[in-house]
C-alpha cells in the first residue's frame, strides 16, 4: 500500500528519530512511504489563535501537497484532527484529503488490521498519555493501548490518562501557570513505569518540559517509536537492523467502517 | 456587576502558586463530581437524551418570544404576578419594590446564579433588609463575604478544616466536628430564620409554558422552605430557561441531576404553582416571577454564541475541566467560570470585558462531552478567539508570529531554511529570546530540538 507520511513540523524539527521510526514501522507492515517535499505545517497554531485566514492558506497548501496520496499518515493525533475535522470546517475541498487521512495508530489497527507486533516490549511497563484530539475529536480511546500490548507491553492504568497536559498550543503560553498545573497534575499522579508513550509530540513536548524542569526523570517515547522497538526487539541496536522493509504485505485489510 | 475578568491570568497566576490548599479542594471535589457524572450517563442511552435535550432547547430558544408569552399567560392564570427585567438594574428594582410593598424585613434565599449576576443582595440590604442565604455552601461565603467559586458547589474552594474553623468562630461549633455536625450547627441558624422570614427568594432551573410551573432542584431542602414559609415568594428566572411541556421537564429534571451531580434525580423537586389560594392553605400569600434578560437577547441574536444559552447551570463543564480544576472559579472574575463562562461571559458583557476567557482553554474537548445540551464549547471558544483576533483584541507580538508562521509555512524552502536555522539554535540560549519560548521556559526545560531534522534524515535514507 502506497502511503504519504505527513510528518508535521513538530516532529520534523523535534521528533525526527521517532518519524523515521514510523517510517521503518510502516514500511515493515508492507506500506511504501512516500515524503512529499514541499509539506510544512497543518496551521494547527493559526487556528487555535482564531487566526483562520492564515490557517485557511496553510489548509489550502497542506491539501495541494498531499492531493494524489492514497493515504496520508500523520504521527500525530493532533495534526490529524486538522486535517480530519477542523480542514473541512475551513475549506470547501478539504473532504477528500481529511477522508483519507489517518493518525499512525488509527491506520495500524483499522485500516491494516494489525494488532500483533511481537513481543518486542515484553517486561515493559508503560503508561499511556492520552492526546485529547485523538481521544475526544477521532474519538481513538483504545488504539494506543492495544497496539502496545499487542507489541508486549504491561500497559499500567494511569488515573489521569486522559486528562488533558495543559499545551493546547499557545495556550501554554499565554497561560502559562495554569498550563504548568495541569502538566503537574497528571506528573503526579503517574504510576512508576519505563515509559510514558503517546502518540502527540506537542504533549510529550510539555509533559517532558515540565517533567525536566522538575528533575523527575520520566522517560517519554512516541508511539512509533515504542511500537517500532516492539517489532524490532527492545533497544535501539537492533531495530536499526531490522529496519529493512518486508517483501509482503500485511495481511488483507478490513476496512473500516466509518 | 463590576468584574475582574481581565485580570484573569494573573489571579488564576496567584491562586496557583499562592494558594495550593484551593487547588487541592477543587480538584478533589470537582474529579468526584465528574467520576459520579461519568458513572450516571452510562446507566442510560446519555447520547440520545442530550440530543433529545439539544433538540428541545433548541426549539424553545428559536420560538421564545411564544413561549415567553404562553408562559406569562400560564403564570397569572394560576395568581402569579409576573415581573419584566430588561437588566440587571430592573431585576434589582422589581425586587426591592415587591419587599417593600410587602413590608418585608428579612428575606431568605435558595442557591441563584442569576441573584449573583444582577448583585441581588447589596441593593436589598441596602434598603434595609436582612438577607441570609440558605444553601449551605452560600451561607458559608455570606459569613465569609466571598462570592461564589462554582455554579453547583458555590463552596467548592473551601476544605473542610476552613469550615470547621468559620464554623467553630462564628457558630461556636465543636472545632473537630464532622460534616454531619457542621451541617446541624447551619441548621440551627438557617431554621430559625425560616420561620421569620417574610421573603423567600431563589432562582428557577425550569419554567414550564403550558402549565407556568417553576421548577427548582436542590439536594438540602432549603429551596422547599425557602418557597413554602415566607409570606412573599420571588423567583428570579432568566428568559432562557423556558422549556414547552410538563413532559419535557420530566427528561430535564433526571438529565439535569445526572450531569450535575450523578444523581437520578434531585433529593427535593419543587413545582411552584401559584399562591395559597385558601385560607390556611400551605404556602405564601404572594408568588412573583421575575423574567430576567440582561443580555440574553443579544446572546441570542449572535450567530454563534446563542447556543450557550441551552446552558442547565449543571455545573458538568466545571467538574470536566482540567483548567477550571487549577484554580477554581474566583480567577475568572465573575459568576459564570470554567468552560461555559468562557463562552457564555462575552455575550453577556461584551468581548472586550470578557478578555482573556476565550483564550483561557487547552481546548481539550472535555466539556463537550459533560454538557448535557451539547453545547459545542471548545467551537465557540474558537469563535469568540476569532472576534477577538478580528477586533484587535489579542497582543500584536502574537498576531505578528502568526502571520509570519503562514507565510513561512506556505513557502516550502523559506519553511526548510527556517526549520535548519531553529535545529541549531533551538538548543542555545537564543531561544529564550524568542517572545513565546521565553514564557514557556519560565516552568518548563526547552525541547531539544533533533539534531537533524527528519527531512534531511530522509534524504539520507532511513533504514
Amino acid at each position: 500500500m502506497n502511503v504519504a507520511l505527513f510528518v508535521t513540523c513538530l516532529a520534523d524539527h523535534y521528533f525526527a528519530d521517532s518519524a523515521a521510526d514510523a517510517v521503518r514501522l510502516l514500511r515493515h507492515l508492507g506500506c511504501t512511504v512516500t515524503f512529499p517535499d514541499a509539506q510544512t505545517c497543518c496551521g494547527q497554531p493559526a487556528y487555535n489563535a482564531g487566526r483562520n485566514p492564515e490557517a485557511v492558506r496553510m489548509a489550502r497548501h497542506t491539501i495541494e501537497v498531499f492531493e494524489g496520496a492514497d493515504a496520508v499518515i500523520v504521527p500525530s493525533g493532533s495534526c490529524a484532527t486538522m486535517v480530519k475535522k477542523f480542514y473541512p470546517r475551513l475549506v470547501g475541498e478539504a473532504t477528500a484529503l481529511a477522508d483519507r487521512t489517518w493518525e499512525l495508530g488509527e491506520f495500524i489497527v483499522h485500516r491494516l488490521g494489525v494488532t500483533a507486533l511481537g513481543d518486542g516490549l515484553a517486561g515493559r511497563r508503560v503508561a499511556i498519555h492520552q492526546g485529547c484530539h485523538a481521544l475526544r475529536e477521532l474519538r481513538l480511546e483504545s488504539e494506543p493501548e492495544v497496539l502496545l500490548e499487542g507489541a508486549g507491553a504491561e500497559v499500567v492504568p494511569w488515573e489521569a490518562d486522559d486528562e488533558c497536559c495543559g499545551f493546547g498550543g499557545l495556550f501554554s503560553v499565554k497561560m502559562s501557570a495554569v498550563s504548568a498545573a495541569m502538566a503537574d497534575r497528571k506528573l503526579d499522579t503517574l504510576p512508576p513505569v519505563d515509559w510514558v508513550v503517546s502518540g502527540d509530540g506537542g504533549c510529550v513536548l510539555h509533559l517532558k518540559g515540565r517533567s525536566r524542569a522538575r528533575r523527575l526523570g520520566i522517560e517519554f517515547v512516541h508511539l512509533a517509536t515504542a511500537l517500532w522497538r516492539g517489532v524490532a526487539g527492545d533497544g535501539g541496536t537492533t531495530a536499526r537492523k531490522l529496519a529493512a522493509p518486508l517483501a509482503q504485505p500485511a495481511a488483507a485489510p478490513a476496512a473500516r467502517d466509518r | 456587576m463590576r468584574t475582574r475578568i481581565n485580570e484573569y491570568t494573573a489571579r488564576a497566576t496567584q491562586a496557583i502558586r499562592s494558594e495550593p490548599e484551593v487547588r487541592e479542594s477543587v480538584t478533589g471535589a470537582t474529579l468526584a463530581f465528574d467520576r459520579k457524572r461519568r458513572d450516571a450517563y452510562t446507566e442510560v442511552d446519555a447520547d440520545e437524551w442530550r440530543r433529545w435535550a439539544e433538540a428541545v432547547k433548541n426549539h424553545t430558544l428559536t420560538h421564545l418570544d411564544d413561549y415567553l408569552t404562553q408562559a406569562e399567560e400560564r403564570l397569572e392564570a394560576n395568581g402569579v404576578q409576573v415581573h419584566w427585567a430588561a437588566d440587571a438594574a430592573e431585576a434589582r428594582d422589581i425586587v426591592t419594590t415587591i419587599a417593600d410593598d410587602g413590608l418585608v424585613a428579612t428575606a431568605v434565599k435558595g442557591k441563584s446564579m442569576l441573584t449573583e449576576e444582577i448583585d441581588l443582595n447589596p441593593a436589598l440590604e441596602a434598603v434595609g433588609i436582612e438577607v441570609l442565604e440558605t444553601d449551605l455552601g452560600e451561607y458559608i461565603l455570606q459569613l465569609l463575604g466571598e462570592p461564589p467559586s462554582h455554579i453547583l458547589g458555590p463552596a467548592i474552594h473551601k476544605s473542610l478544616q476552613q469550615v470547621r474553623d468559620l464554623f467553630a468562630d462564628r457558630l461556636g461549633s465543636a472545632p473537630d466536628g464532622d460534616p454531619d455536625a457542621l451541617a446541624e450547627a447551619a441548621r440551627h441558624v438557617l431554621r430559625d430564620a425560616f420561620i421569620h422570614a417574610d421573603m423567600g427568594i431563589t432562582g428557577g432551573n425550569f419554567l414550564v409554558a403550558e402549565t407556568g410551573t417553576v421548577a427548582l432542584i436542590e439536594n438540602e431542602g432549603n429551596i422547599r422552605l425557602t418557597t413554602s414559609l415566607p409570606r412573599v415568594h420571588v423567583a428570579l428566572v432568566g428568559i432562557e430557561k423556558l422549556l414547552p411541556r410538563m413532559t419535557d421537564l420530566a427528561g430535564f429534571l433526571q438529565l439535569t441531576a445526572r450531569a450535575a451531580t450523578g444523581q437520578p434525580i434531585g433529593c427535593f423537586v419543587s413545582l411552584i404553582q401559584g399562591p395559597a389560594t385558601q385560607p390556611g392553605d400551605d404556602g405564601p400569600e404572594e408568588v412573583h416571577v421575575v423574567l430576567v434578560d440582561n443580555g440574553r437577547t443579544d446572546v441570542l441574536a449572535h450567530p454563534h454564541a446563542w447556543e450557550a444559552l441551552r446552558c442547565l447551570r449543571c455545573g458538568a463543564c466545571l467538574n470536566a475541566c482540567p483548567v477550571y480544576r487549577q484554580t477554581g472559579g474566583h480567577a475568572y472574575g465573575y459568576v459564570y467560570s470554567g468552560p461555559i463562562g468562557s463562552v457564555l461571559d462575552p455575550g453577556l458583557l461584551g468581548l472586550h470585558e470578557a478578555m482573556p476567557l476565550p483564550f483561557a482553554s487547552s481546548l481539550c474537548g472535555a466539556c463537550f462531552d459533560a454538557c448535557p445540551v451539547r453545547i459545542p464549547i471548545p467551537e465557540l471558544l474558537l469563535e469568540w478567539r476569532r472576534e477577538a483576533q478580528d477586533q484587535g483584541l489579542t497582543p500584536w507580538k502574537e498576531r505578528a508570529a502568526l502571520a509570519g508562521l503562514a507565510s513561512v509555512a506556505t513557502r516550502p524552502g523559506l519553511y526548510k531554511l527556517a526549520g535548519r536555522i531553529g535545529a541549531r539554535l533551538g538548543g542555545t540560549g537564543a531561544a529564550r529570546a524568542l517572545p513565546m519560548l521565553g514564557e514557556w521556559a519560565r516552568e518548563r526545560a526547552l525541547p531539544k530540538p533533533s539534531r537533524r531534522t527528519f527531512r534531511e534524515l530522509w534524504r539520507e535514507g532511513i533504514e
